[in-house]
């Protein structure tokens, strides 16, 4: 329901998250790592989710695989998945987490891309093995057809002598190559949504364009949906769709890639631009930034999470209520009492 | 050990620097080749100025700054530093021992804000340590010393007795600074000292650093390998690739009108933060040379799109195209190559709409 | 929090970086000052197994400490006529008044075994007295007396009481466990000590010198390590001589028990040394100018300091259970010491753990001890890095 109206051309999503809590109980209190999340990721559409340390992005892709550590959990929100045309769609949050219809969906229908491949990959097994192993898992295919398949997906990704390469464990290749691995790996059981999550942080900026080349062309062949999380505002405006914009666990604003960086609407989003280092900038000129720094979620604030930093902050209304994420525009929301009144009782 | 007193000398002159770290293999660790971590490089960096080392991981641009601050012992090479006192020494050809009247006049500025503070030691513990270390023995004035370098960095003296643990990433870097600026030093080594910050904090930090640097004459080596971040804090910026320099010059020249295929790429490559301008991207070929293992002639050559024969045999010299801008390319003089230039439009200033 | 003065002028027209400080409550600013030690022992608390294990082995130090004082039988003297008795309940109501108390034992013989059998004889009561006298010995070495926690009225309670039972010669056996706490506990201690020395001296040098020193120190400890312990154990032990006293041969175990510990501890210290050198506040000390000793004194070893206090936790109990074993193959401590170890001696013999199993009662803090020592450790180890 809540983001129809934004990617509303053609079928419905592929994905839907909804209000999305995914909060952590540790010993020093509850941490709301995600606290009221909603988005979609239509087909063949990039939807960016871009925030600071804290904002709960990560967390978000965690949840919709269902692979939040203990101590969090999701205790509120929905996750729809749209399966094949005529199936049922499924609800990830209401699903086992150790069960067998997650486990077919992870991998399968729903693919990870992690920020180091190396974390991500075993060790003690060669490259082909584990992509192998994969696509068995999760597909009834012969171990020779496999094979095939593997070298025919790193050559997709553009694997030199893919045949060869097969048979290397995963220290003996590059950290761009090693996520191009990776890649391949995501893309073996032909997922319908691939979340990419800081895909290329760990890597070198003509590593990292050549990565990002691979993920718009692989899309453009395969029409899935990909989710990219991200820190970096460049990354964003050469990746996404649509953007959602994350402080603090919530959403503060949402929208088509070009209204955000053009046309943002919620304080934060507008500092957030000014305060990104430009390439174009005059040598030795100042950034414009935002005062303070993120709280640790411990003690998140009162109110909107982002009002002791806001330039723009009303006392009494921003430090009290919490905003919901409403329609600024015909295309974009924004969580922000700029736009819209509180409810009436404050919420907490 | 001076080797002569020039005042008008740069405060900071690097000449043929090398760094090379042995590969040992087998049960007796025997030497079987060499990295060649820096390869022979040359600059200087002028009294106020900030001079940036730029490229990718693994092209030597850390290794250059540890080796001038002999946080490693250079293999080769000069780094010839010009004292307080006017006087030059050459920090690289010192013992151990002989650099201690020195040291304090180069800190360094750490990339990581919590490795570089020890979290058993207070506030005011790290930031008067060097001053213990330099003979202030009085507690009250090593308090406030502490005090005042605190509010250069905009953090509140108060805070002195706590631990790190209490502190953010931004304000962490901040204690970082003051410690650096504790005995007054002329010249900062700043490795990477934004990259572990957010975004918002990163813009913090960038501008103290200006900041500071107007206030008390310092002078930068910022070493980095965001183009965006060297392009707000730098006067010139040098290029490496694979333990060399390709391309030094002026921030605005080297941006607007690069000279080394290489640094184009660099360039071309940064994302920029704005989808109006997703366009064709110079996307390079190929990994980054291996160190230990480079190409004969260019080190670029293997990727480079306007490599020819003589790329692949003959190692170009760093050479002078303009004033003070100098490029190790074969044909960096007919080649034309594209920058980036001022943006098309400002952002737009956002403007409430409802 | 008040301003002092107004903040030096910052970019942000409403709030500067000082402003962040009002956030804190009073709680994070007591942790915002928290000591190392102060936030390992907030950590360490909410382990409760290990705060449990903590109580447990303090109380079993105690015990050592007072060991004399809770037996209530003399630990060596033996009385033939007296061999192998049950253990014996004690009774701690009498007609519904408190009144601990225990049946007094009939000795009679098998008349088919011709085996000498004790029967409690309900009719005969013999009241416990705390404080009782008993066995003269000296409290805590200091002064002589003949207290004991508990005894029996007038009469000799080595007599009359066997909590525990007695062994093949007589002796009671509670009583001997109680002072085979003080050698088992201490021997921990000492070679714990012993090794620590060793450890943190070689690890050290090891880790900091590097290079030769280094390549040399580790080889000696994969060789030692790559002694079967057993064989090296019986080697040495053989090579004591015969007539060495029980404190002669309790250092003797001692040094061969930390001969093997130290490496273990050396290994941990010179991993510390080395992660450590590289730290970059490490160098950033360095290019202050502080000297050697100080960045050792006050950056690295504070850093190790807490994972050395968890691995010699987590040593300890190796120590125990070698000498433990140690002693029941015969090669450790010898009668007339008493220790766990010595005392699970007298059970080697399945024939009379069939008949008697209480001997085989010494296992038991053995158990408890080694369980304790190792939930300690892996709570310290957690705590360790309040940073991590």
């Amino acid at each position: 329901m809540a983001n129809r109206e934004i990617n509303g051309e053609g079928q419905p999503p592929v994905l839907t998250v909804n209000n999305l809590k995914t909060h952590f109980f540790t010993d020093e209190g509850t941490v709301k790592a995600v606290d009221g999340a909603s988005f979609s990721a239509p087909a063949g559409k990039t939807v960016g989710i871009v925030g600071e340390s804290g904002c709960g992005k990560s967390v978000t892709a965690l949840s919709i695989l269902r692979i939040v550590q203990k101590p969090g959990r999701i205790v509120d929100g929905e996750i729809i998945l749209r399966r094949a045309d005529d199936a049922e769609p499924v609800d990830l949050a209401k699903l086992d987490a150790e069960g067998g219809a997650i486990r077919a969906i992870r991998g399968g229908e729903i693919a990870l891309v992690f920020q180091e491949p190396m974390t991500s990959f075993s060790p003690h097994y060669t490259i082909g093995n584990q992509i192998v192993e994969t696509i068995r898992l999760h597909q009834d295919v012969g171990k020779a057809e496999a094979r095939n398949r593997t070298i025919e997906l790193l050559r997709m990704v553009g694997i030199p002598r893919p045949e060869r390469r097969i048979d290397e464990y995963p220290f003996e290749l590059s950290g761009g190559l090693r996520q191009r691995v990776m890649i391949a790996m995501a893309l073996s059981c032909n997922p319908k949504i691939l979340i990419a999550d800081e895909p290329t942080t760990a890597l070198d900026v003509t590593t990292q364009a050549q990565i990002l080349d691979l993920l718009r062309e692989i899309q453009a062949r395969t029409q899935m949906s990909v989710i990219i999380i991200t820190h970096d505002m460049g990354v964003i405006a050469e990746m996404a769709d649509d953007v959602i914009v994350m402080y603090l666990g919530r959403v503060v604003e949402s929208g088509p890639v070009d209204e955000i960086f053009h046309r943002a609407k919620h304080p934060y989003t507008q500092a957030l631009l000014r305060s990104i280092p430009s390439i174009f900038a005059a040598p030795r000129s100042k950034l414009p930034t935002i005062a303070g720094s993120i709280p640790h979620p411990h003690n998140r604030p009162a109110g909107c999470p982002f009002h002791p930093r806001c330039a723009e902050r009303m006392m009494g209304k921003c430090d009290v209520h919490i905003p919901r994420l409403r329609p600024v525009s015909r295309r974009q929301m924004a969580s922000c009492f700029l736009y819209h009144e509180p409810d009436e009782a404050p919420i907490t | 050990m001076t080797i002569r007193s020039n005042s008008g000398a740069p405060l900071l002159e690097v000449r043929n620097l090398q760094r090379f770290f042995p590969i040992r293999r087998g049960l007796l660790r025997r030497v079987v080749g060499q990295v060649r971590a820096v390869d022979d490089i040359s600059f200087h960096i002028d009294r106020g100025e900030t001079l940036s080392l730029v490229g990718e991981s693994g092209c030597g641009k850390t290794t250059t700054a540890r080796c001038i601050l002999r946080a490693l012992k250079p293999t080769a090479g000069e780094v010839l530093f010009q004292t307080g006192a006017g006087e030059v020494v050459d920090t690289a050809s010192l013992p151990k021992a002989a650099l201690t009247p020195y040291r304090h006049q180069m800190q360094m500025i750490f990339q990581d804000p919590f490795s570089s503070l020890n979290p058993r030691m207070t506030v005011f513990d790290i930031i008067a340590e060097p001053l213990l270390a330099s003979g202030i023995k009085n507690r009250d004035q090593r308090r406030a010393r502490v005090e005042n370098l605190l509010e250069r960095v905009r953090l509140r003296p108060e805070f002195m007795q706590r631990y790190p643990h209490a502190f953010s990433g931004g304000q962490r870097q901040r204690i970082g600074i003051a410690r650096a600026l504790a005995l007054n030093p002329s010249l900062i080594v700043a490795d990477e000292p934004v990259s572990a910050l957010d975004v918002s904090v990163q813009a913090q930090i960038l501008n103290l650093l200006l900041d500071l640097q107007d206030e008390l004459g310092l002078t930068y080596l910022f070493v980095a390998h965001d183009l965006s971040v060297v392009k707000h804090i730098s006067d010139r910026v040098a290029v490496m690739y694979v333990g060399k320099i390709v391309e030094i010059a002026e921030t605005d020249q080297l941006f607007k009108a690069p000279k080394h295929p290489y640094t184009e790429a660099l360039l071309s490559a940064v994302p920029k933060p704005d989808p109006r301008l997703r366009s064709e991207r110079i996307v390079l070929q190929g990994e980054v040379a291996d160190p230990a293992h480079p190409p004969a002639g260019c080190y670029f050559h293997p990727r480079c799109a306007h490599a020819i024969d003589r790329c692949r045999s003959e190692t170009p010299p760093l050479e002078e195209v303009l004033p003070g801008h100098r490029v190790a390319c074969h044909r960096a003089r007919e080649l034309s190559l594209k920058g980036v230039d001022a943006p098309p439009s400002p952002h737009p200033q956002q403007l409430r709409t409802l | 929090m008040s301003k002092a003065k107004p903040p030096p002028t910052y970019e942000s027209p409403f709030q500067s970086e000082l402003d962040e400080a009002t956030f804190a409550t009073a709680a994070e600013e007591r942790v915002s000052v928290a000591t190392q030690w102060q936030l390992m022992w907030w950590r360490f608390r909410k382990h409760r197994l290990a705060m449990i294990s903590a109580f447990v082995i303090i109380a079993f130090y105690l015990v050592a400490l007072f060991a004399d004082f809770l037996a209530y039988a003399d630990p060596h003297k033996t009385e033939a006529f007296r061999s192998l008795i049950a253990p014996q309940p004690i009774h701690f109501f009498d007609e519904g008044r408190f009144s601990p108390h225990v049946f007094a034992l009939v000795g009679k013989r098998d008349p088919r075994t011709f085996k000498r059998v004790y029967e409690p004889d309900p009719t005969q009561k013999v009241a416990l007295r705390f404080f009782a006298e008993g066995y003269a010995y000296k409290f805590l070495g200091l002064f002589k007396t003949n207290r004991h926690l508990i005894g029996v009225e007038d009469g000799n309670a080595e007599e009359l009481i066997f909590l525990l039972g007695t062994d093949q010669l007589g002796r009671d056996l509670w009583s001997r466990m109680m002072v085979a706490c003080r050698l088992s506990l201490m021997i921990g201690l000492a070679g714990v000590a012993l090794s620590l020395v060793l450890g943190v001296l070689l690890g050290g040098i090891s880790g900091l010198y590097g290079g030769a020193i280094d390549t040399l120190i580790q080889r000696l400890i994969e060789i030692l390590r790559s002694i079967p312990t057993i064989p090296l154990w019986m080697g040495l032990a053989a090579a004591m001589p015969r007539d060495w006293g029980v404190v002669q041969v309790y250092f003797a175990i001692t040094v061969i028990l930390s001969l093997i510990g130290w490496t273990d501890l050396a290994r941990v210290v010179r991993g510390r040394f080395l992660a450590l050198r590289e730290e970059d506040f490490v160098l950033a000390a360095e290019l202050a100018g502080v000297g050697q000793m100080r960045i050792i004194l006050r950056h690295m070893a504070p850093s190790f300091l807490s994972h050395i206090i968890a691995a010699t936790t987590l040593a300890l109990p190796n120590m125990i259970i070698s000498e433990t074993a140690l002693s029941f193959l015969g090669l450790g401590l010898r009668p007339p010491a008493v220790s766990w170890g010595v005392l699970l001696q007298d059970a080697q013999n399945i024939q009379t753990v069939a008949i008697s199993p209480w001997l085989l009662s010494a296992a038991i803090p053995v158990v408890i001890v080694i369980l304790a020592f190792n939930f300690l450790g892996d709570g310290l180890r957690d705590a360790a890095d309040p940073y991590g």
